[in-house]
């Protein structure tokens, strides 16, 4: 699987080596749109765009699901009950309709960096969570202990003995959180609230469906995005069950035929 | 019972209040952060719709807009007309379709959506659980390898994309299924018609099915690793020594102790898979929540935008609390504590 993920067919690099214009309506890989644009190289733009989103949003929500989380597991008490509480509230709110209605407002205003933010600000709960969970268990370990007679404060135990056994987890959300923000941005740019200049997967499928590809017979147009999105989420989520596997010191040992 | 009101039903009810107050809060904070005044929006856009009014009377369109949003008054004062409004379930006519107000539309819609949501929801839980289970009962299955590979694969896939491609497929290539909408063009919503039920049936399937396959992957996951500790459980290899039958054994041993915290998943999840609804909806043009939401997006209607937006918090919030009462149902250490 580690070896697959290496294999992925998604490739980062890609998308910057190629020159960043749009030849007109020229034959190539993926056909032309009826913008007069060269779909192939549009794409690279995209992947580029939404990935930059994705890596963004992931960055700011991963930053606060690790101070939560952190925060939750080791103070616990009454702390750890309110963020909790907040939290399973923001995992079971209904993140779509929100969204609309803020993109609604922001609607002009709209760029990939607010849209970034905002996801981040949605897509922590379910890792701070996770963090936490882990920190409760890493509470109860000697070495935490040790720490606290030595008189180390607590924002150092958290920063120095905590955060390197939570950081391999953080790393494998990461991806997945990544993968949530790019479905995001798909789904609210085929609705018309984001950014619409940027060309991101979202923004390809918008104009193709504002253009009624599938009706004038340009099924291309939308097949070359939801294509290059499928393969963008394989690879990513096979990355991610690789890492994930690699982590989990059972799976590896399984692995190396321990 | 006492101490299962305390020490069950009360935190729930709390944890009930508190989705609602932080989603209600959210909703109420966000136009007010907006760098865009609502008011002066719609009152451009109307200008710019071709409409010549004098002076006068765009003031007192001001007022009664700033009226509508609950803009008048200090924002404390705001937030409280905001709740009274919302307690007395009243969330404004619809700026589109003027006046009909905007409750009444979603409670249109309404039906609608949760006809594809409920049972879709249901479906995927049972089957993914079930293929879930027997992958990691039977591992040597080969088929049963191909489907968790396939689940895995269209659940990291985003709704919109998955939808768009069994439209394409199934109506464009293949023209099985129809292009959109939940009946024929023409024909009238008439439920005591056998034949109007198959007909919106038909329009359903697909819909229906890329919400059960993209929730499919992930039930099944849960469901393997859950399971993947029980098969080699003691008391599993003693009723298998007794000789109960495999079947028997795999849904009376292995799912039913290994079922529970996937019901707390489902609804963790509620949330998102409605949002996959709306989606959905918008993708096959079904005419529930999601396809009001799009046409409010396109014609700048604010308060039904707004409505659905508060409608939605309540309802899964609703829904989670209705999940959480009827778990002890499902665990029977709840029910005695």
């Amino acid at each position: 699987m580690i070896l697959l993920s290496y294999n992925s067919p998604y490739d980062p690099g890609k998308s910057f080596v190629v020159p960043w214009d749009l030849p007109p309506s020229q034959e190539h890989l993926f056909g032309t749109t009826s913008r007069g644009q060269d779909l192939f190289w549009w794409l690279t733009f995209a992947v580029r765009n939404s990935l930059f989103l994705g890596v963004l949003t992931a960055i700011i929500s991963r930053i606060i699901a690790i101070l939560i989380g952190l925060t939750a597991g080791y103070r616990g008490g009454w702390l750890d009950r309110v963020l909790m509480s907040l939290n399973d509230t923001f995992v079971v709110l209904p993140l779509l309709p929100i969204l609309i209605l803020l993109g609604f407002l922001l609607r002009d205003r709209m760029n990939l960096f607010y849209l970034a933010v905002i996801l981040g600000l949605f897509g922590w709960p379910f890792d701070a969570r996770l963090i936490r969970s882990q920190v409760l268990s890493l509470k109860e370990r000697s070495f935490t202990r040790t720490a606290v007679y030595s008189g180390t404060s607590a924002f150092w135990i958290t920063i120095n003995e905590h955060l390197p056994f939570v950081l391999p987890i953080v790393f494998a959300t990461t991806i997945n959180n990544i993968l949530w923000s790019i479905g995001m941005e798909v789904t609210l740019s085929v609705l018309g609230l984001s950014d619409l200049t940027t060309p991101t997967l979202g923004t390809a499928l918008f104009w193709a469906n504002q253009h009624g590809a599938l009706v004038a017979g340009v099924w291309w147009w939308i097949a070359a995005p939801a294509l290059v999105t499928i393969v963008l989420f394989l690879g990513l989520y096979l990355l991610f069950t690789s890492i994930n596997e690699f982590i989990d010191p059972r799976t590896r040992l399984r692995l190396i035929g321990g | 019972m006492r101490k299962f009101i305390l020490k069950y039903l009360i935190p729930r009810i709390i944890q009930f209040l508190t989705i609602i107050f932080v989603g209600i809060t959210v909703t109420y904070i966000i136009p007010r952060l907006a760098p865009t005044d609502p008011v002066e929006a719609q009152i451009s856009t109307m200008m710019a719709m071709g409409s010549s009014l004098d002076p006068a009377s765009i003031e007192s369109m001001r007022a009664a807009l700033t009226d509508l949003y609950g803009l008048s008054g200090s924002p404390v004062e705001q937030y409280f007309t905001f709740w009274g409004r919302l307690l007395r379930g009243d969330l404004g006519p619809s700026l589109d379709n003027f006046p009909t107000p905007v409750s009444k539309m979603i409670g249109q819609a309404l039906p609608y959506t949760l006809r594809l949501l409920i049972p879709a929801v249901i479906i995927s839980f049972i089957f993914g659980n079930l293929f879930g289970a027997m992958s990691s009962y039977y591992p040597k299955n080969k088929a049963l390898k191909v489907i968790e590979v396939l689940g895995q694969v269209v659940r990291s896939i985003p709704y919109y994309i998955v939808a768009i491609v069994l439209l394409v497929t199934f109506s464009y290539f293949i023209p099985i299924f129809p292009f959109s909408g939940a009946y024929p063009i023409g024909t009238r919503p008439d439920w005591s018609s056998l034949e109007f039920i198959l007909k919106n049936l038909e329009h359903a399937v697909l819909p229906a099915a890329t919400l059960i396959l993209v929730g499919f992957g992930g039930w099944f996951v849960g469901m393997k690793s859950l399971t993947s500790n029980i098969i080699s459980e003691d008391y599993v290899v003693y009723v298998e020594t007794a000789g109960l039958s495999k079947n028997r054994i795999l849904i009376h041993y292995i799912i039913r102790t290994a079922i529970l915290p996937q019901f707390t998943a489902l609804a963790m999840v509620l949330g998102t898979v409605f949002s996959g609804a709306l989606i959905m909806e918008v993708v096959f043009g079904y005419p529930g929540i999601g396809s009001l939401a799009i046409r409010a997006i396109y014609s700048n209607d604010y308060s039904m935008i707004m409505g659905i937006t508060i409608y939605s918090i309540i309802g899964v919030a609703v829904a989670v609390f209705l999940m959480d009462l009827l778990y002890p149902l499902f665990d029977p250490r709840v029910r005695y504590q």
